[in-house]
């Protein structure tokens, strides 16, 4: 009984937060439909556009759910955006600079997850230095803003600029074309990880470890969990994810540049909050980060069809946003130990 | 075995550690200076010079550091106190920073003026209406923090946020500029001293006199240590999570406005921009422990210095402001990890089995 009650104060914040996307998505279509804010292309964009920090969020919410934080991701991103674009500049194979990224991401956050798990240093700490030393070898590599054309690598443009289109959901624009409606190749894999984070998380021994952690250490430790290894390799994946997420961003930016993803870590944590995982660990799942960052993202879209808005605008109310959910889940929690 | 002991009680000083990096660092800046054949001590040399602005200044590159180091150092005040309490950081000092510059910025400039050598209120006005902003938003921090009980970080990432935003928003999306003399006082020079480091001074020197003459710095441990034990003890353990929630806006605030004199604007993107984890890195470096209980407040200042010493030595030997980051980082990690837990155990235990070896 105690179970079930618990799991039906997550899922209401769950409840509340796709509800409050289908709200502002709502309340954008119309204010702005006469904009073009209610065709499916709209949503699609939104996914193309945050492909990447889906897949961040993704890896954030593991390591948020062993209790942890991850603020290197930012960093990272800029840093593999920069070796994919300077690789491929010196003529580097597209597909062979994808796998050095990924090989890169391994080995940032196996070392990153090293320092947490075995050597205990705080979190913060760590990822804190990890976000200094990618930014700062980003600037190594390359202090100018190097961008990726047909001509530095045409497999990589081509994988850019690839439409996958939807059977349904087009419109006739003003000139009287039947518009498609399309989706990138990134938003593919943004899915594919977003199922599979799901689903390691619900039905692998590796993704109950992850909140058994969270839940509480030395109950999991004294279950006979090897904490260390665990938490090591939450860093591991969270590190991936946030490559195969740079990968992402990078087909949509086409360059690499030192102020790249600025502030991406934050919007990643944000998201995931919005999305009901909790900091403290243990409580938490992708699908509510998911819908985070379509929350994020709706907001920052809504301001763009309006135009006349302050470009600061996204950011207060993702803040005002962040400020209600985590009231909203401070009172959940008192409720909750009240009734105990 | 005289010898040893003297040794231990040297690595039992609470300060070791932040003041070996110091003096580390500052060995590098004579090695440096004998490689390329100048004065050995160059590093400590404080001479005075004429400038064409501000008149007869000290010169050296201590006097530097300690002017370039006074922002972190003042948010590294607020920031102690903060861990110590609560366990948590404060990741919004740096946007509260900018948030209180522009407004600062714009109750002397006027709304909507982008540059202005006329004061438009008195600037006592701006000063302080900059300073209670960042009160108000330590007060909203630490009402978050203490009584919704909401995780330090995640209460305080809502103003990391939005502090920067509405600061561009209060500017009206412009850089002010208040080029006024009298503006530009805090960031310069007060008579030959840099007036940042008299006003880092002061603070520390109110916070060190407020901590040694009352019993709030024993509060604030024995709520870091242990939040319901100090509460059955009499203590409102809320209430002072909150008040350290609170000094740590003003000294932001204060830190802001030292920011936005120095450049006598208010440059919304980038004032404050990473104070916040230098101030955190500088709790850090002063040996402090981020899971909050004990602090020390003379180790966090050192830290804050040697941050600022690590960034000059940088600069002097000649490395780009973008890259220097990768430096500092690998620095954290060998400091951090020396410090950790297990890495103690295991030179403890190595010191020991030398011992057992030396009797047998």
């Amino acid at each position: 009984m105690q179970g079930k009650r618990k799991m039906n104060g997550h899922t209401i914040l769950l409840l509340i937060t796709v509800g409050l996307f289908i709200v502002l998505y709502a309340g954008g279509c119309i204010a702005y439909g006469s904009k073009g804010f209610s065709h499916l292309q709209t949503f699609l964009n939104i996914l193309i556009t945050n492909a990447g920090l889906i897949c961040v969020t993704c890896g954030l919410t593991i390591v948020m759910l062993t209790a942890g934080i991850d603020i290197s991701v930012g960093a990272l991103i800029a840093m593999d955006c920069m070796i994919l674009a300077v690789g491929m500049r010196s003529g580097m194979n597209a597909v062979v600079m994808v796998l050095i990224v990924l090989v890169i991401g391994i080995a940032f956050g196996t070392f990153q997850g090293f320092l947490v798990g075995y050597l205990q240093i705080q979190p913060f700490i760590v990822t804190m230095a990890g976000m200094f030393f990618c930014r700062g070898m980003t600037a190594v590599i390359c202090t100018e803003q190097v961008s990726i054309t047909q001509q530095t690598s045409a497999l990589f443009y081509a994988w850019a600029n690839a439409k996958i289109n939807i059977p349904f959901g087009g419109y006739i624009n003003n000139k009287g074309k039947y518009m498609t409606p399309y989706i990138r190749p990134s938003v593919v894999i943004a899915l594919l990880i977003l199922v599979f984070t799901f689903i390691m998380l619900r039905h692998t021994k590796l993704g109950r470890s992850f909140y058994a952690i969270g839940g509480s250490e030395q109950s999991a430790a004294m279950m006979g969990l090897n904490t260390k290894k665990v938490k090591m390799r939450a860093y591991m994946l969270s590190s991936i994810l946030c490559s195969i997420g740079a990968v992402c961003y990078c087909l949509n930016t086409m360059a690499g540049s030192v102020s790249q993803a600025l502030g991406l870590e934050m919007d990643a944590i944000s998201s995931s909050v919005i999305g009901g995982t909790l900091l403290t660990g243990g409580v938490g799942n992708v699908i509510g980060s998911f819908f985070g960052v379509l929350i994020n993202g709706t907001i920052s879209s809504i301001v763009k069809t309006n135009g006349k808005l302050a470009s600061s605008w996204p950011n207060i109310l993702t803040a005002a946003l962040l400020f209600v959910f985590i009231v909203i889940q401070s009172v959940f929690a008192m409720l909750r130990n009240r009734r105990k | 075995m005289n010898k040893n002991s003297t040794w231990a009680r040297i690595k039992a000083w609470p300060l070791f550690l932040p003041v070996l990096s110091l003096i580390l660092v500052m060995a590098v800046n004579i090695v440096h200076d004998v490689y390329i054949g100048a004065n050995p001590f160059s590093f400590f040399m404080i001479t005075l010079r004429e400038t064409t602005g501000n008149g007869t200044i000290l010169y050296g590159r201590i006097i530097d550091i300690l002017n370039r180091g006074s922002e972190v150092a003042i948010l590294a005040i607020g920031m102690t106190l903060v861990v110590s309490s609560s366990a948590g950081t404060d990741i919004s000092v740096g946007s509260v920073m900018s948030l209180c510059a522009s407004f600062c910025c714009m109750l002397l400039a006027g709304y909507g003026v982008s540059s202005t050598s006329e004061l438009a209120r008195p600037l006592f006005v701006g000063v302080l209406g900059g300073i209670l902003l960042g009160v108000l938003c330590g007060m909203f921090n630490g009402t978050l923090v203490a009584y919704f009980r909401i995780q330090p970080m995640v209460a305080t990432l809502i103003l990391f946020s939005a502090a920067r935003a509405i600061g561009l928003l209060l500017c009206n999306d412009l850089i002010v500029y208040v080029r006024n003399g009298t503006f530009g006082i805090f960031g310069s020079y007060l008579g030959i001293i840099p007036t940042p480091v008299i006003i880092a001074a002061v603070c520390i020197a109110v916070v060190a006199v407020l901590l040694k003459k009352t019993a709030l710095g024993m509060y604030i441990q024995s709520v870091g240590i242990n939040d319901k034990a100090s509460r059955i003890a009499g203590l409102n353990s809320r209430r002072i999570i909150f008040l350290t929630y609170t000094i740590c806006g003003l000294f932001a605030g204060i830190a802001g406005i030292v920011a936005s004199s120095r450049i006598t604007s208010a440059d919304s993107n980038n004032i404050g921009l990473y104070f916040e984890m230098d101030a955190i890195l500088a709790v850090a470096l002063g040996g402090n422990s981020l899971g909050g209980g004990k602090f020390n407040l003379a180790g966090s200042i050192i830290g804050a210095y040697t941050i600022q010493a690590i960034t000059t030595t940088l600069y002097a030997l000649g490395v780009a402001s973008t890259q220097a980051p990768v430096f500092k980082a690998i620095i954290v990690i060998i400091i951090v990890s020396i410090q950790s837990e297990p890495v103690k155990n295991w030179f403890k235990k190595r010191n020991l089995a030398k011992q057992t070896k030396g009797v047998a």
